[in-house]
Order: C-alpha cells, then structure tokens, then sequence
C-alpha cells in the first residue's frame, strides 16, 4: 500500500511572475476587503495557465499563502471544481462534448475522429505532449452541437473532417478559426432568418446541415 | 405572431454592432436616469405588473423576489448575483445575451440594483465561457468610460458597479445558494434554507440571485411598461422567452418568440421542423435536462410556458428545447443525462450522492435490457426516494428525465429486457 493520495503532484517552487502579480492584484481587488477568498478560483487558473495548463502542490500552497487561505480549502476548491488539471495536460485540451443535445448530433464521431487523428484514448495524452484528449459535459452551445472546446476557443457545428482540419492546423502550430464551422455568426438557423427580418433584410441563408452529420436534411 | 418590434432582443445572433454606440442605436441606455429617478419601489412595482419570472428555471415572480430584500440597507451592504453559470444540457440562450447583449444586462443590473437597494453586482459565468466573460468586461469597461457605471450611474447619483467572476466547470454552481458559496471562494455546495438569501446571501448579506436573461429583459420591460409585457403570452406566463432549440431539427437556432407559443410551431417555424418531417419526431425533451421527455402525442399540443408545460407533465425549466426523430435510442438519451447528474452531484446529499451512481449503473443496464421486469418499478421508487429529499433540486433532476422515461415509455423497457432474456435463454 502506497501512502494517503495527495491532492496534487509535487513540482518545483512557484511564484506568481509580475505580470501575473499584477493580474492577480486587480482580480482580489474585485471583492470587498477581507474577502479576498473569493478570489481563489481566478487565481488558481491564473496559475494553472503560468504553469503550463496543471497545478502542482506547491502551486496550491503558493495561491493560499497568497490569499491568506489554509492550504486544506484551497485543496478542495481544486479538487471540486473540474477545469483545474491535476496533472500533466497536453499543449492543447481537446474537450468534445458528449452531454444529449451533442449526442444526438453525432458527438460519438467527433470523439471517434479525435481519437483516430491524435492516436489516444479519452483523457490520454499524445506522446508528444501537444494534446490531450477529454469528454466533458455540456458547454452551453447545443444549438451549435456537436462542438468542442479547444483552450479558450468553442469550435462549433463540426463534422469529422473539420474536426480533423482543427487538429492539423492546430499541430501545425496555426491557430484555426474558432467559432462555427459552417460560417454561422451566431445562433440563428441556417436557413435563413425567421425572426428580426425587418432589422436585418440582407443577411443571407447558410449552407444546410455540416457534412457527415447523420440524416442531416438531404 | 410575434413581431419584430416586440422583440426585446434584437441583436441576439450579433449582426448588428456590438459596441455601446451599437447598443444606443438599439435603444439600450435610453432615458436610464428617469427610470432609475422614479425610485425603487416603482422599479419592483413595474417588474410585479410585467407578470415576469424568472427565466433561470423556477420561474418565481421576479417582482415578488426582489421585494424580499430589506427595505432599509443596514451595516450590512445588498448585493445582487447574476446568475450566467448556464450548465444545464440543451441550454445555451445567456450565452448570446453575454455576447452579443452585454448592455443590455449591464443595464438591467443598474436598474434591480436599484430596485434592491444594491451598489454591487457579481456576474457568475460558468469558467468555459471565456470569450462570453471577455465580451461583458469589454461592454462594463466602456459602461464605465461613458459614465453609466460608477460613483455616479447614469448621473443619477446612484453607485453602481457590475463585476464579473468565473466559475470553474461545476454544474451544481448554478443553484443559487452553491453559486453564492463558490463566489465565496469555496466548493460549490447548496446552503440549507433558511436563511434565504434576501436575507443572508453573498458574505452574509442581503443578496438577490437572477439569472441572465431575467436581468437582461428588465430595461425593455421598464421602458415600454409592465402593461405592454404582459400584453405578451398568456396570463401569468407573460412576455417573451428565449428558446434554445437543439437536436433532431433542420435548422437549430436560438430563437426569441412570445411565450406560450406551441411547441409544434415553434419547432416548424424556427428551426425548419424536425428532420425527416413532424411524423419521424419521437419525442422532444421541452426544457433542458432535468424536465421529462414528451412523446409526439403530447407535442402536438403542448404550449411553451410555466403552466402549459406543467399541465403536460413537464416543465419550462430554461426553455432548452432537444428534439430526438425516431432514430434515437431514448433510453440510451436519458441514461446520458444520468451520467451527467452523476457526476455533477456535488455530494453533500446521500440520496444524491448515492442516487444518481444507483440510477446511471441501473439505466446503463436497461439499455441493453439486463434487467428483471420488477427492476421497473425499483427504478421508479428509487426516484421517488431521491426526488424532494437533498438540499437543491439536483437530485429531482436526476429523477425526473427517468420518471418522464418510464411514464411515457415502460413498453420500450419491457421489450428490451424480453429481448434479452430471450437472447440469453437461447445462448443456454
């Protein structure tokens, strides 16, 4: 038997870099006086972006020495909440969402695509450390289903092969265009306008339904 | 049908310019002074005339709500807490407020600060909506810059300041007390109540919680009068909604149309009607997650509001409509949702905690039909046992996607767990 789990792995020492400081400085300074635990999430993924998409114990110590916090609720904060990585993470976070309204969209083909063109597993790494392959829950995008996030970026109404020209790009090092896929603006149905005609007169109808969508209208 | 000038919403899909000057030319920030010069108990009088509620899911009496804070502010300051963790599958509407209203929202938190006696605001928005949190600091920044927001709102001598705090992939957050203690700086776990929050909230202190589309309407709702909302929909269901409509359709869209509107047309007029023809629909689940599935039948007349959806045995819960054709596999549909419920209950409930593993191990079961008959009824009475049990309403969500399954589908159930058992007499 191995000792009691812990929270997270251990790393070198960590410090907020100036910038940062700064960053950090103007969050705690959102909440009243005295409060500034209200800062820990901010603070905790401030740190987990500076060091390089994880924390690491000392990481967790340092954001509750920061804020003045014992160590132990900093520790639950990160351990609850589910975008703190506690370990290792690829460069990039491939989060496909599965939740229903992905699902029914065909979601199993973009986590299928994923899985084909970077050689991993669900929650593995590629060897090279560029990626890391995750399921997650809903992102509150259904109507642009099936989408995944990628760092801050949603890519949205994906079909396997757009799924696999963000993936290239992205291992080509370029940063690919976020947002819908098909060359939707927002949320409106591609169809064509059905409300706000009188606002907007001139804006065209989309293309239909995202290649390789199963049943999509023909 | 709705027309395009009672829309309150009116650069939702972001077309139009969404800078303040943008947001002006759309009326947002008009006359914002007067309205907040005719005082608070005008404000909350106007809102209870509107007839609105709350467009988070509950639907409690916006008016109603906001009059429960203190009438006097003591040492204690007020807050209001708006509501943009957005989590629950199939919705996605505060989004595009974010986004493409942030003013908008901007405004209609001056105005209940006002009506609540409140200096502060504190968005929550759910930690993925990086780029949603990016845009509503761009418009709080310029709100700023042209005097609206500050030590002197508006110029109507009213402090007022709008902040906005990610939270970090919790479901759970989304319920009104666990979204206070994770403001806090904690795990997101619901509080007991009482004490509610108009009374002890956010650090101790009076504070309201709204979601982001009710915040959002308020301006419009004040400018052209409660009596003009309430002119909208169907009583005590009044004005207008945003509908998210997501899954088997043509064309999935987020849409703003009158409240009550029916289902079927709503499907058919905004989102190009159900793949394959109304005939191929199997059922559609009317208002996110946690609300049962209808089947066709009911769908065919079922009206899209509080208590058109309650009289068929759902709910409006956020207006999150996921539409299934007759290629879904609905056992496996829902069983998805209880996997969802599984590992968002935040644990502080046994019957939550324990539950929602307990309903995800049996459903996957069921989808394959690995199951005895009277299992059926387990399920059912196990949902009972969970449902109106925990603190939050996490666990009836969990429930009720099931309850909906087996109301409407027991035939489904029972055929599989034939099958199989057929199958496995022949394999002996």
């Amino acid at each position: 038997m191995s000792g009691p789990a812990q929270v997270a792995p251990d790393g070198p020492p960590f410090a907020f870099t100036a910038e940062n400081e700064a960053t950090a400085q103007r969050i705690i300074g959102k909440y009243p006086a005295g409060r500034q635990a209200s800062a820990v999430i901010p603070l905790l993924d401030l740190a987990q972006r500076q060091n390089g998409g994880w924390l690491t114990l000392p990481t967790l110590d340092f954001v509750a020495a920061y804020l003045g916090m014992p160590p132990i609720r900093v520790y639950e904060v990160a351990t609850f909440y589910t975008m703190f990585n506690l370990k290792p993470i690829g460069r990039h976070h491939v989060q496909v969402c599965t939740n229903l309204a992905c699902w029914l969209r065909g979601s199993e083909e973009i986590v299928e695509t994923c899985r084909r063109r970077l050689g991993v597993a669900l929650g593995e790494t590629t060897t090279d450390g560029l990626f890391t392959l995750s399921e997650v829950e809903c992102l509150g995008a259904c109507v642009h289903a099936p989408m995944m996030q990628i760092g801050d970026d949603y890519y949205e109404d994906l079909s396997p092969e757009s799924t696999e020209r963000i993936l290239d790009a992205l291992a080509r090092g370029e940063q690919p265009k976020a947002g819908s896929q098909i060359g939707r603006q927002g949320a409106e149905p591609v169809g064509g306008l059905t409300s706000l005609t009188e606002f907007y007169q001139d804006i065209p109808a989309k293309p239909g339904n995202p290649p390789g969508n199963p049943g999509g209208e023909a | 049908m709705l027309r395009d000038q009672d829309r309150i919403f009116t650069n939702i899909y972001g077309f139009g310019d969404l800078s303040l000057a943008g947001a002006r030319s759309r009326g947002d920030w008009d006359g914002t002074r007067d309205l907040i010069a005719k005082g608070r108990a005008w404000i909350v009088d106007e809102v209870r005339k509107s007839g609105l509620r709350g467009r988070g899911g509950a639907g409690f009496g916006t008016g109603m709500k906001w009059s429960f804070m203190p009438k006097e502010v003591s040492d204690r300051p007020h807050y209001l807490v708006v509501n943009g963790d957005e989590g629950e599958p199939g919705t996605c509407k505060d989004r595009e407020i974010m986004r493409h209203e942030p003013h908008k929202l901007i405004e209609g938190c001056v105005l209940a600060g006002v009506a609540m006696g409140a200096h502060t605001a504190y968005v929550y928005i759910r930690g993925e909506f990086i780029r949603e949190g990016q845009a509503l600091q761009r418009a709080i920044d310029e709100a700023h810059e042209a005097g609206l927001l500050g030590p002197d709102a508006c110029g109507s001598g009213w402090a007022f300041d709008v902040r906005v705090h990610h939270g970090a992939g919790a479901y759970i957050c989304g319920e009104e007390t666990a979204l206070i203690e994770s403001l806090e700086g904690k795990k997101g776990q619901p509080r007991l109540k009482p004490p509610f929050p108009a009374n002890v909230g956010l650090y101790g202190c009076p504070t309201t919680v709204n979601n982001v589309e009710t915040i959002a309407v308020v301006p419009t709702i004040l400018r052209r009068g409660g009596d003009w909302f309430v002119g909208l929909g169907r009583p005590k269901n009044t004005g207008t909604k945003l509908f998210n409509i997501s899954g088997h359709v043509n064309h999935p869209c987020t849409v703003e149309d009158e409240m009550g509107i029916p289902l079927k047309e709503l499907v058919e007029r905004h989102a190009g009607g159900v793949r394959g023809g109304w005939n191929n629909l199997l059922a559609i689940i009317p208002g996110g997650s946690s609300v049962p599935a209808l089947p066709r039948s009911v769908c065919e007349t079922a009206r899209m509001d509080f208590d058109g959806l309650a009289q068929a045995k759902s709910g409006l819960g956020t207006a999150a409509v996921m539409v299934m054709d007759k290629s879904t596999d609905i056992i496996r549909a829902v069983t998805r949702l209880s996997k969802f419920y599984k590992h968002e209950s935040c644990g502080q409930c046994t019957p939550c905690r324990e539950g929602t593993g307990w309903l995800w191990r049996v459903m996957e079961r069921m989808c394959d039909g690995r199951a005895r008959m009277d299992e059926l009824d387990m399920l059912e009475q196990v949902c009972r046992q969970i449902e109106g049990h925990t603190i939050c309403a996490l666990g009836d969500a969990a429930a009720w996607p099931i309850q909906g399954l087996l109301r409407h589908f027991r035939p489904e159930f029972e055929r599989r767990i034939k099958e199989y058992a057929e199958r496995q007499k022949q394999a002996a």
